[in-house]
């Protein structure tokens, strides 16, 4: 290939003119003109769905702009496919992960450089792959097989393999969103340092601003589409930006812990054990008792059985043994036991565990109510037009931005997505709140919106659950805290008590 | 007869039973692993032996050449595989439905061109005389073996290699596994996929002139007794890996000739039960594998049955 014959060592600069992208009726990108200098760590900014993923991915070939033109170290560049961004140089580390699960760490860096030679000589890659990451500030291991690595794993390897490849322009988007708040800076760290040393240059998606201005050294930021400014952040405070990003918005301040909530209402985890999906024990005789007016925050290093327990809790994984009670009534993962004791939850991913992809806003967040009145007649007579009168209405008080009730789920931004599920799951009369990871990938006005709709729940008397990797997350909301390592609670502290250092330890597993 | 002699001679007639009845299955598992590997599913590679069967033994009986027969019986599985991959390749088709149209189709034209050939003898494919040494004839007899059966064997090593360490290999089980993935790096999962199933199309199709040129050897409208269709549920018993492709088609052989072996010895009691061991096998690993959670888990992600 072009740039393993002759490598280009430089960060490359990139130009964005009047870049325009419409969808049906909804303008996803307007007239959007973004310099990142060569050498230079770009970050973009903007609210859930104001257009940063449709952005990099006309960059990227992914979507043709409807106008607009790209231009590379100067010159005008065409991008019409994927293939052809990594041909200039130009790679992405994306929201989702690329990665091909049933191939090893070794075969997914390999088969990414998309050379020719048909048949692949394992005993020099392996040594070149093992030099490479010798290289490398962190190391993946090479013979596992994807499936079977952590998310941050994962992440990290995106982006070695970008290194790998060797780009020299680098879009990430929200590339921190699944690691620790120590691996992001690791990772971040070593980016830095590579735009300084002039190999590459960094265009960041990202909605934390103590990444942008701990290691960025320009930002652009987008609302609806438009992009209302930017600068050099040594120019702009944080205060700055985001009133950029929300212009006139208002943000929901945190809501106020209700003392005393008076509720006679226990959900009691006892002895679970639940499996991974290589039939491994993930959960192992977990007990865990949440009483009403409550929030239990679940803490932990990812990977330690938290999206397993979350999984058995929702029925989405079968429990191997324990039992779930509510109120001393056993609680069985069925729609009827939802319904009666009215257990809501926003799991992980919610594209993924909690919304069909392929149907519209509307049908998704009939889910919970379609086969009852006023949605259904005689229980299986399903009348659309109440399902989209009632979406019409949460979309409104949520703000879900969505081009209309009818779009398919998929469509709407990241952020959206979550919104939309967490209308359906928190207007109603909530009893047993279950929360995953909720904030992942959330604006600061959603992540406080949302935060404050979950201790709103707590105040009017449900049992809340939340298993969070955030730590401060954890430690802001929980009355008490848990944290999970290996499967098991190794630790229950009142949230009052709980200090960072304690907890660490034993999320780490040295306690 | 001494019992030990019947056991001895059941087992004898087992071992060449098996060698011959899995060599149509292998080249199907073979031809099916190859398909799935790249996300979709080709139920209909029943017709592909059919037609193979026919067109090898026309082949062969008009040119006096078997081994040209087992080339026509390749190239007609091809033409099926393309068929069958073409169109799952417009929007909105479903790869399952597609599959049984076209085993349904496959059957009927080589039913229809095949009358002629019911009647007259076509050169057979000759087995390799492998058991000479032996004073045993019931051995000698079992170890003449087809080249049919090594060839598939350097078929499913050399496939099992190259899944591994080629780059055409890479790209079909990545193509199988995460259909984003291989767009993300400008693979075109169309063409993988029409390309995997016309090649397995074309194995499917040698199986068939095995039936046809060496077991049972000639060619009628019964021939295949629906080995196409077991095939599928072995490859997932052999979990997608060229490998236990031959393990399993073994098995499955040597279940398929338990009715027959057993005959030899003058059991003839609970023929048709013997006889259907294949079909309650495959019943039984149907049954196994759909609660198994690692043949779930080695199941290429992009399969319609599996999303
Ligand atoms: N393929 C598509 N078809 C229709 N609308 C789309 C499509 N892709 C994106 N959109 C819309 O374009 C808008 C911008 O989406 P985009 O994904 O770029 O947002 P974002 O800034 O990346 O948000 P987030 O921070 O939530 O990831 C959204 O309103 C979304 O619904
Ligand atoms: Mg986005």
């Amino acid at each position: 290939m072009k740039d393993l014959a002759a490598p280009q060592t430089r960060a490359i600069g990139l130009e964005t003119v009047g870049m325009t992208k419409v969808f049906g009726p909804l303008v996803a990108l307007d007239d959007v003109s973004i310099n990142v200098a060569p050498g230079s760590f770009h970050a973009l900014l903007g609210e859930n769905g104001a257009g940063k993923s449709t952005l990099v991915k006309c960059i990227l070939g992914f979507y043709q702009p409807t106008r607009g033109t790209i231009l590379v170290n100067g010159a005008e560049a065409r991008i019409p496919t994927p293939a052809a961004a990594r041909d200039i140089g130009i790679g992405m580390v994306y929201q989702h992960f690329t990665l091909v699960p049933c191939l090893s760490v070794a075969e997914n860096l390999v088969i990414a450089r998309g050379d020719k030679a048909p048949v692949i000589d394992w005993k020099a890659e392996k040594a070149a792959l093992t030099a490479f990451m010798d290289r490398m500030p962190f190391r993946v291991p090479l013979e596992t097989p994807v499936s079977a690595l952590s998310a941050g794993e994962k992440q990290k390897l995106e982006i070695l393999k970008q290194l790998y490849l060797n780009q020299h322009f680098l879009i990430l988007d929200e590339p921190t969103s699944v690691l620790t708040p120590g691996e992001a800076d690791q990772v971040l760290g070593l980016l830095r340092g590579m735009t300084e040393a002039g190999e590459i240059t960094v265009l960041m998606i990202t909605h934390k601003f103590r990444e942008v201005t701990a290691f960025a050294d320009a930002v652009s930021v987008l609302r609806r589409g438009r992009q209302v400014g930017g600068g050099p952040v040594s120019e702009m405070s944080t205060d700055a930006m985001s009133r950029l990003m929300i212009g006139e918005a208002e943000v929901r301040p945190p809501e106020a812990r209700a003392e005393g909530v008076a509720s006679d209402l226990q959900l009691e985890l006892t002895a679970l054990y639940v499996d991974d999906d290589e039939g491994l024990p993930a959960v192992e005789a977990l007990d865990l008792k949440v009483r009403g007016g409550e929030i239990v925050g679940v803490a932990g290093v990812s990977g330690n059985g938290q999206s397993e327990l979350v999984e058995a809790i929702t029925g989405q994984r079968p429990l191997k043994d324990g039992r779930i009670f509510i109120n001393g009534k056993p609680f069985e993962a069925t729609r009827r036991d939802y319904h009666g004791f009215k257990v809501f939850g926003l799991p992980e991913e919610p594209l993924r565990n909690a919304a069909v992809r392929r149907m519209t806003v509307a049908e998704n967040i009939a889910f919970r109510a379609f086969d009852r009145p006023p949605m259904a007649g005689l229980g299986w007579w399903l009348k659309p037009a109440q399902m989209r009168r009632r979406a019409a209405e949460l979309i409104a008080a949520y703000r879900v931005k969505t081009p209309s009730t009818e779009t398919p789920i998929e469509n709407l931004s990241g952020g959206n997505v979550q919104r939309a599920v967490l209308a359906r799951e928190l207007s109603q009369d909530v009893r047993v709140l279950i929360v995953a990871n909720p904030c992942f990938g959330l604006d600061f006005v959603s992540v406080a919106e949302i935060r404050a709709q979950i201790v709103a729940a707590r105040n009017r008397g449900a049992a809340v659950l939340l298993v969070s990797e955030d730590l401060d997350e954890i430690l802001e909301l929980s009355d008490r805290v848990a944290v999970m390592s290996g499967g098991r609670i190794v630790h229950i502290a009142p949230g009052a008590e709980a200090d960072r250092q304690t907890i660490g330890k034993y999320m780490a597993g040295h306690a | 007869m001494m019992p030990e002699a019947a056991l001895q001679t059941v087992l004898i007639a087992m071992l060449g039973g098996a060698i011959r009845v899995s060599t149509p299955y292998l080249f199907v598992a073979l031809g099916e692993t190859i398909t799935e590997k790249s996300g979709r599913i080709n139920l209909g590679l029943e017709g592909n032996l059919v037609l193979g069967a026919m067109v090898a033994y026309a082949l062969s009986f008009h040119t006096g050449l078997p081994w040209l027969g087992v080339a026509g019986a390749f190239a007609a599985g091809l033409v099926l595989g393309l068929l069958h991959g073409t169109i799952c390749s417009l929007p909105k088709v479903n790869d399952i439905a597609v599959g049984i149209a076209l085993m349904s189709f496959g059957i009927g034209i080589a039913f229809f061109f095949g009358k002629p050939y019911i009647q007259p003898q076509a050169p057979r494919l000759e087995g390799l005389a492998l058991g000479e040494w032996s004073s045993n004839p019931a051995l000698r007899q079992a170890l003449q073996i087809n080249p049919l059966f090594f060839l598939g064997l350097v078929i499913a090593v050399a496939l099992w290699w190259a899944l591994a360490n080629t780059r055409p290999g890479l790209i079909l089980r990545m193509t199988g596994d995460s259909e984003p993935s291989a767009r993300a790096m400008g693979v075109n999962p169309v063409r993988v996929r029409i390309l995997a199933t016309v090649l397995g199309g074309g194995l499917a199709g040698i199986g068939g002139s095995f039936l046809s040129l060496s077991y049972p050897g000639s060619w009628n409208e019964g021939l295949s007794s629906g080995q196409g269709l077991m095939a599928v549920a072995l490859v997932i018993f052999a979990r997608w890996n060229p490998l236990r492709c031959v393990w399993a088609a073994l098995l499955f052989g040597a279940a398929g000739a338990l009715g027959p072996a057993l005959q030899s010895v003058g059991i003839s009691q609970g023929y048709y039960f013997f006889n259907a061991a294949p079909y309650i096998l495959t019943l039984f690993i149907m049954v196994a594998s759909a609660r198994s959670g690692v043949a779930a888990h080695a199941a290429p992600g992009e399969l319609s049955i599996v999303k």
